[in-house]
């Protein structure tokens, strides 16, 4: 099963997704196996601060994390670029909880974006 | 092609800015008026019009400057077949142009400031660097004067590299007057730091102000000998000149509120075509500031 990455403002299940992806909170990293679920958090608190860059570096971080499926509210162009060249696969405009998130993908409801959704410093 | 032959200097250029924190108290009203005046006078004067994101000077010119210079930056572009995929260049840039995806770099000439930092730490020499087109260098010689401004390409998102490219190839005048942009940031810090004196227009209201405050927080931070130019004096209080008087900041001179100096304005006309005797004053403020006698 593929590592997912959710947007989040918080640690746990029911941490609200975090519409930015450069600048959010932090990543809930999502492991699903057979009949059990994982789930850790990778704090974003540097690229927060960044001046420039932080979309770039974010996709960064969730690449070198290992992670084939992004859930998130926007991605820029930059962001976009560098997560496809991961080859990572993009689902934009979700809300709700992390929990909520991860039911939509599951059950199909998402759809996988094929271009940046926002302009960047949206 | 900017003409060498003609720019030898016969002394060395004095740089004055005029600059300000808020936009729209008069910069290039008064930076019009201090390079018309000298070039009235018979001096060689250069007016740069720096304020490259609405360069707008030209237009009480009555000139259509052509194009002197494409200003380019230089962005990393990364030879693949001898990248080991290192990080070093990651890791030496500031400003988070390049970033490591799947043990490749992968480069953002837009995020790029062009230090050039990347091509230095590479030890595989697998970085070259390719122009960037950030704006153009427009110049005109009119009105007595050798004009040249900055215009930034519409989506360029850092102005400072074309002031400075601006800037390095000004004409060679005994005198350069810089209209710089507004605010206190990179790109007017970019246009006023070479500067041997900068001129901080100011209106006398709450705005003027609080706006001048930030002005001379920045040219201090930068070292630069200033003084303050009070525009629209008598429209609003008299907070500005106690203030300047209180933090020992010269005045240099005071500008009127004047429906004349507005109407003449608004019909693209100048300060000087307003109030011609106003030519005599710049000349002695500009001769004043550079020791040079009248």
């Amino acid at each position: 099963m593929p590592k997912i990455a959710i947007t989040v403002t918080a640690e746990g299940w029911n941490a609200p997704v975090d519409e930015r992806f450069g600048r959010a909170a932090g990543f809930a990293l999502v492991e699903l196996g057979e009949g059990k679920r994982s789930i850790s958090f990778i704090p974003n608190s540097q690229n927060r601060q960044a001046a420039q860059g932080a979309g770039t570096q974010s996709a960064e971080t969730v690449a070198n994390a290992g992670v084939e499926v992004l859930l998130t509210g926007h991605v820029g162009p930059k962001a976009f670029r560098a997560l496809k060249a991961a080859g990572i696969a993009i689902y934009t405009g979700i809300s709700g909880d992390a929990e909520n998130a991860l039911r939509d993908y599951e059950a199909g409801k998402l759809i996988k974006s094929t271009d940046a959704d926002v302009e960047s410093h949206w | 092609m900017i003409d060498i032959m003609d720019n030898k200097p016969r002394r060395r250029p004095f740089t004055i800015a005029v600059a300000s924190g808020k936009g729209g108290t008069g910069k290039t009203t008064l930076a019009l008026a201090m390079a018309l005046s000298l070039a009235n006078s018979g001096e060689a004067v250069a007016l740069l019009d720096a304020d490259v994101e609405a360069p707008n000077a030209h237009l009480f010119l009555k000139t259509e400057p052509g194009q002197a210079l494409e200003a380019t930056l230089s962005v990393p572009q990364i030879n693949e077949t001898r990248c080991t995929g290192c990080g070093k260049c990651r890791e030496a840039c500031a400003f988070n142009a390049i970033v490591m995806i799947c043990g490749k770099p992968l480069v953002f000439g837009e995020l790029c400031h062009g230090c050039g930092g990347c091509r230095l730490v590479c030890p595989e020499s697998a970085i070259e660097e390719v122009p960037r087109t950030t704006g153009w260098l427009e110049s005109a010689e009119t009105n007595g004067l050798s004009f040249m401004r900055g215009r930034l390409k519409v989506g360029e998102a850092k102005s400072p590299p074309l002031i400075r490219t601006l800037l390095k190839n000004a004409p060679q005048r005994d005198w350069i007057i810089i209209d710089s942009p507004p605010g206190t940031s990179c790109p007017v810090i970019a246009a006023v730091r070479r500067a041997d004196f900068v001129l901080l227009v100011t209106e006398p209201t709450p705005f003027g102000l609080n706006d001048l405050k930030l002005a001379v927080g920045m040219v201090r931070a930068v070292g630069l000998p200033f003084g303050v130019i009070v525009n629209r004096a008598g429209l609003g209080d008299r907070e500005v000149q106690a203030w300047c008087r209180k933090e020992n900041i010269p005045i240099m001179m005071e500008i009127p509120f004047s429906r004349d100096i507005a109407r003449t304005y608004a019909g693209g006309g100048t300060l000087l075509d307003a109030d011609p005797d106003k030519m005599k004053v710049f000349v002695e403020l500009a001769l004043s500031l550079a020791g040079r006698g009248a």
